[in-house]
C-alpha cells in the first residue's frame, strides 16, 4: 500500500516535471524595436500610441481586449456583467473586484485605493490627462474594501468598458504617484519614467526618445512567466530600418508598425529570418466630402460653414459618382498590399457592427458618368463638366505621406476620366491634424472640397465614434473650429438614432442601430467615402513564439506569454 | 588682446539674446502644433486641457520671458545645487519639454556623451586622416597621390551622409553582416569584449562622418601648405642645408596650420550639434536626433534650449578661433 502510494506520487511528480521547465527568465533577452521612440512611460501624459505600448509591459489595467476584441480580466478577478451582478440593472453602477494577493513590483499589495487614485489622477482638472475620455461620465467611485471598486456613472452605460479597460487606462500605484496629481505631473520625471506596476516587467532604465531597459518582475502573479529575463525596447530610425533589423539581420526580435511599401516588405521577408503579421482593427482611410462651401470668395467666418451649402457636393449624385469612379482594390494593392482591405464601411469591425456593404468595391466609370449626366453636369469643350457656367473643379487635400500622395494621383486620374478636374493639396501632418484654431489648413477647418485621411476608435464600441456626425458637432468659428463632424453633415434622423443608441443596452439591437447609422453616412448619402480598411503590420523573428497581433489593445499585450521557440 | 576678448564677450550678450528672441518668434510663427501628433481618438476638449497643462494658454511674451528666466536663473541654480548639495532651486519650475514632460537639460545631459563619443571621435579621426593627406598632397602636387586625394575629397564632400550611410549599412550591415545596423545606446563598456562590441557598432557612423570631415579639412590643409611651400624662407632653409623633413614638418607645417586650426575651431560647434542626418540614419540617438524629433513634434522649449546652446557654442568658438589665430600668428595684433 505504501509502495503503491509512493509510486503514484513519483509518477505524478514526473508528470508535473515538464511544467516546471517553463520557468521565469529562462529565455534571456528579447529585443523590440519601435521606430517611433517612446517618450514617457506614463500613458496619461503621453502623446502617442508608442508610449502606451511601452508602458503596457509594466503597468496593467483591470481588464484588457484580446485579439478578437473580447474583454478579458487582467487585474480583475472576473469581468462584471449583468449576469454576475457586476453591472447593475439600470446600467449605472459597475463593480470590479481585484484578484486577491496582487503585488506591485516593489512588493506592496495592490488595493482598491490605487484604482480610485488612478481615476482621480486622470480626472484632475489641471492634470491635462491625455486619456480623460476613458473616464468620461463617472460620477463617483467607492471603495468599500481593499479588493472592491464600485463605479457610479451619471448616465446608464451599455458599454462600461472604458475606465480601467485597455492599455489606455492602466492602474498607477498611489504611493508612487500621490504627489504627481494635477500641476505636479511635470515635476515627477522619475515616476513618469519608471512607474511601479504589476506587469511582467519592471523598468531598469528609461532613456526618453531612445531606449527602455526592463527586467522580469519578481512579484509578477504567474511565477512561470515571463519567459524572458530582460526586455529592451529601442526607439529611433524609420519603419524600413526596423523591418530590416528583424527580417534581414536578425538583430531584433519584434518590430512594431513596419509600414513599408508592400513589395519591399515581401522582399525583406524572403530572407527567411522572420515573418510579417497583420491584424485588422477599425482604422479606415477615407475621403470626406465637404457639404459646405469653402470658396475663398466668401467672407472669413462664413467659409466652410453651414451658412453656405456646397454648390457641387450638396448633390448626392455627384458624391456617389465620385465614389463609383474609384478602384479601391487597386488602391489597396498599391498602397498597403496584404496590410489593407478595400472597404465601403466607416465601421469595419467588430464583426457585428460591420454592415453588409460591398456595393462600392467595383469600379463603375460608366455608371459614374451616367449619374453626372443625370445630375445636369454636361461635358464641356475641355473635357471638364460644367453646369450653369460653373466648372466641376474640386480641391482635394490630405497630409504629407507617400502613400496618400500616390492615392491622390490615382484618384485625380480617375476623376479626370469622368470629367472632374482636381487640384491636389498636401499639408504637413502636424499642421493638418494639429487642431490649431488659427490655421486654415487643419482637417476640421476643411477649406477644401474633399479631404482624405484615416481615423479609428478606441475599444470595441463604435457609439462615440458614430456620434461624431451629429448636428451639434459641426466645427465653426464659434467653437474655435473644434468639432469632429468635419463634413458638416446634419440629418435629424441620424441624431434621433444616435440618441436611441445611447439608450439601448441589448448588444444585438445596438449592432443593428450602429449598422444603420454607418449605412446612412456611407452607402446612402456618400458623405464619407471609405477607401481602405488599414490593418496593422508588424514583424517578428521566427525564433520568437507566442506573438498574437492584437489591434484592439497594445501589441505587446501578451508579452508575458512570449518565449523562444526551441 | 584681453581688451579685445572682453569687448567681444560683452558684444556677444545682446547678440545671443537677440538670437533667442528670433528663434522663439520663428517657432511661434511656424504653423505646427505641439499637440498635432496625438491620436485623433482624443477628443478636442481633452486636447484643450492638455494644451493648458503645457502652459500654451499664456501670451507669447510671458512664455518667452519665463523661458529666459528658466534658462539663465533656474537651470544654473539647479546645477549649482547638484554640485554643492544645496537646495536653493527646490520647487522652481525648470525648462520642461512638451514631448516628455521632463526637464530638457536632463535629456541633453543624458545624450551629450553619446554625441561626443561618436561625432567627436569621427571629427578627431577625420582630422588625423586629413592632415597627413593634405601635407602629402601639397608636397607632391599633381602626383598620383594628389589626384587620388583630390578625387576622394570631392566624393566625400559631395556625397551626402544619408546616402553614404545607407549604402554602408546595406553593404556592411545587411549583406556582409560585419557590423550591426542598429546602434545600441544602452551598451556599457566594462571589459575587452564589450569594448570590441562598442568599436564594431561605432565603426560605420564614425567612418561616414570622418570621410565627410576629412574631405573638407584636407583641402584646407593642402591649400595652406601650397601657399607656404612657395615662400622664400623655405628656399633659404633648404639652402642652409636643413633636411627636407625638418623644412616641411617643422617650418612649413607650423605656419600652414594657422588658418587650418581656426577652421577646425570653427567646425567644433557642429560636433555638439550632432550630425543630425548621420545620427538619424544610424539611430545613434544623440543631440542631433533629439533636435530633429523636437522640431517635428513642435516641442518649443526643447528646440529653443538646444538651438540656443548651439548659438552660444558657435559664438564662443568663433571667439576662440579668432583669439587662437592671434596667439599663433605673431603678425596679428588685436586692439
Amino acid at each position: 500500500m505504501r509502495l503503491k502510494t509512493l509510486m503514484l506520487g513519483a509518477v505524478a511528480t514526473a508528470a508535473m516535471a515538464p511544467a516546471a521547465f517553463a520557468e521565469r527568465g529562462a529565455d534571456g533577452q528579447v529585443n523590440i524595436i519601435y521606430w517611433q521612440a517612446p517618450s514617457t512611460l506614463n500613458p496619461y501624459l503621453s502623446s502617442g500610441t508608442k508610449d502606451l505600448e511601452a508602458s503596457s509591459l509594466v503597468i496593467e489595467p483591470l481588464a484588457g481586449f484580446d485579439e478578437k476584441g473580447v474583454v478579458y480580466p487582467r487585474l480583475a478577478a472576473e469581468i462584471p456583467s449583468t449576469a454576475n451582478g457586476g453591472i447593475s440593472e439600470d446600467l449605472k453602477t459597475v463593480t470590479w473586484k481585484l484578484k486577491p494577493d496582487l503585488k506591485w513590483s516593489d512588493g506592496s499589495p495592490v488595493t482598491s485605493a490605487d484604482v480610485k487614485f488612478t481615476a482621480d489622477y486622470c480626472m484632475h482638472p489641471e492634470g491635462g490627462c491625455a486619456q480623460l475620455a476613458r473616464y468620461e461620465g463617472i460620477e463617483s467611485i467607492e471603495t468599500p474594501d481593499d479588493l472592491t471598486i464600485i463605479i457610479h456613472f451619471r448616465e446608464p452605460r451599455p458599454n462600461p468598458f472604458t475606465a480601467f479597460t485597455g492599455s489606455q487606462s492602466p492602474i498607477l500605484q498611489k504611493a508612487q504617484f500621490e504627489k504627481c496629481a494635477g500641476t505636479g505631473a511635470s515635476a515627477c520625471t522619475a515616476e513618469n519614467f519608471g512607474p511601479i506596476g504589476t506587469g511582467p516587467f519592471k523598468v531598469v532604465e528609461f532613456r526618453t526618445n531612445d531606449a527602455v531597459t526592463l527586467e522580469a518582475n519578481p512579484n509578477y502573479r504567474d511565477p512561470a512567466k515571463p519567459a524572458f529575463a530582460k526586455a529592451v525596447i529601442k526607439g529611433g530610425g524609420d519603419a524600413a530600418a526596423a523591418a530590416r533589423s528583424v527580417l534581414e539581420t536578425g538583430e531584433f526580435d519584434y518590430a512594431w508598425n513596419t509600414l513599408v511599401p508592400p513589395d519591399a516588405l515581401k522582399g525583406m521577408a524572403g530572407a527567411g529570418k522572420g515573418k510579417i503579421v497583420t491584424g485588422f482593427g477599425t482604422l479606415v482611410e477615407r475621403i470626406e466630402m465637404n457639404l459646405t462651401d469653402p470658396s475663398p470668395d466668401l467672407p472669413e467666418g462664413e467659409r466652410a460653414t453651414t451658412k453656405h451649402p456646397h454648390p457641387i457636393l450638396s448633390d448626392e449624385r455627384v458624391r456617389r459618382a465620385l465614389s463609383m469612379a474609384i478602384d479601391r482594390t487597386l488602391l489597396t494593392e498599391i498602397g498597403f498590399g496584404e496590410a489593407g482591405r478595400p472597404t465601403c464601411n466607416l465601421v469595419p469591425a467588430p464583426e457585428m457592427f460591420a454592415s453588409d456593404n460591398t456595393g462600392c468595391l467595383t469600379q463603375d466609370v460608366d455608371g459614374a458618368k451616367a449619374l453626372l449626366d443625370e445630375a445636369g453636369w454636361t461635358v464641356g469643350g475641355d473635357g471638364i463638366r460644367e453646369k450653369d457656367g460653373k466648372k466641376l473643379h474640386l480641391l482635394y487635400q490630405t497630409s504629407v505621406n507617400p502613400i496618400r500622395q500616390d492615392f491622390q494621383a490615382l484618384i485625380k486620374q480617375w476623376w479626370q476620366d469622368i470629367g472632374v478636374s482636381t487640384e491636389l493639396k498636401t499639408v504637413d501632418a502636424s499642421v493638418f491634424f494639429g487642431g490649431d484654431a488659427g490655421s486654415p489648413d487643419t482637417f476640421q477647418r476643411f477649406y477644401a472640397d474633399v479631404e482624405m485621411y484615416a481615423n479609428n476608435f478606441d475599444g470595441t464600441d463604435p457609439e462615440p465614434y458614430l456620434a461624431h456626425y451629429t448636428c451639434e458637432k459641426v466645427p465653426s468659428p464659434e467653437s474655435q473650429w473644434q468639432g469632429e463632424n468635419v463634413n458638416r453633415y446634419c440629418d435629424p434622423e441620424y441624431d434621433k438614432l444616435i440618441v436611441e443608441l445611447g439608450k439601448t443596452a441589448n448588444m444585438e439591437e445596438r449592432a443593428t442601430i450602429a449598422r444603420k447609422l454607418n449605412d446612412m453616412i456611407t452607402k446612402d448619402s456618400m458623405t464619407i467615402v471609405p477607401l481602405v480598411d488599414r490593418g496593422r503590420v508588424s514583424a517578428h523573428a521566427n525564433s520568437l513564439g507566442g506573438v498574437v497581433l492584437n489591434t484592439w489593445d497594445s501589441e505587446l499585450w501578451n508579452i508575458a506569454d512570449w518565449h523562444r521557440v526551441k | 588682446m584681453l581688451v579685445y576678448a572682453l569687448r567681444r564677450l560683452l558684444l556677444a550678450v545682446p547678440t545671443l539674446l537677440f538670437i533667442s528672441l528670433v528663434i522663439f518668434l520663428l517657432l511661434e510663427a511656424s504653423p505646427g502644433d505641439p499637440l498635432g501628433n496625438i491620436p485623433l481618438t482624443i477628443p478636442a476638449e481633452v486636447k484643450e486641457k492638455m494644451r493648458e497643462a503645457l502652459g500654451l494658454g499664456q501670451a507669447w511674451y510671458i512664455r518667452y520671458l519665463l523661458w529666459l528666466k528658466q534658462f539663465f536663473w533656474v537651470e544654473p541654480l539647479h546645477w549649482f545645487d547638484h554640485i554643492s548639495g544645496t537646495r536653493f532651486s527646490e520647487g522652481m519650475q525648470r525648462i520642461i519639454s512638451f514631448q516628455t514632460r521632463s526637464p530638457a537639460f536632463d535629456v541633453i545631459a543624458q545624450r551629450l556623451p553619446q554625441t561626443l563619443t561618436v561625432v567627436g571621435l569621427s571629427y578627431l579621426i577625420g582630422l588625423l586622416i586629413a592632415l597627413p593627406i593634405g601635407i602629402i598632397s601639397a608636397y607632391r602636387q599633381y602626383s598620383w597621390f594628389d589626384q587620388i586625394g583630390t578625387f576622394v575629397s570631392m566624393v566625400g564632400f559631395s556625397l551626402p551622409t544619408f546616402f553614404t550611410g545607407v549604402v554602408l549599412i546595406i553593404v556592411f550591415g545587411i549583406k556582409l553582416q560585419w557590423f550591426p545596423s542598429i546602434y545600441d545606446t544602452t551598451h556599457r563598456v566594462t571589459d575587452w569584449d564589450s569594448f570590441v562590441v562598442q568599436v564594431r557598432q561605432m565603426a560605420m557612423p564614425v567612418t561616414v562622418l570622418a570621410l565627410y570631415n576629412a574631405a573638407q579639412i584636407s583641402r584646407f590643409m593642402r591649400a595652406s601648405m601650397l601657399d607656404n611651400l612657395r615662400q622664400d624662407y623655405v628656399r633659404t632653409a633648404r639652402a642652409k642645408g636643413l633636411g627636407e623633413r625638418v623644412v616641411v614638418l617643422k617650418h612649413v607645417l607650423r605656419n600652414s596650420l594657422i588658418p587650418v586650426v581656426t577652421v577646425i575651431a570653427l567646425g567644433l560647434p557642429a560636433v555638439f550639434g550632432g550630425a543630425i542626418i548621420t545620427e538619424q540614419v544610424f539611430k545613434v540617438n544623440g543631440l542631433g536626433q533629439l533636435l530633429i524629433l523636437a522640431i517635428n513634434s513642435n516641442d518649443i522649449p526643447m528646440v529653443m534650449t538646444l538651438t540656443f546652446i548651439f548659438a552660444i557654442l558657435i559664438v564662443a568658438f568663433t571667439l576662440i578661433a579668432d583669439l587662437l589665430y592671434g596667439v599663433l600668428d605673431p603678425r596679428i595684433r588685436y586692439d
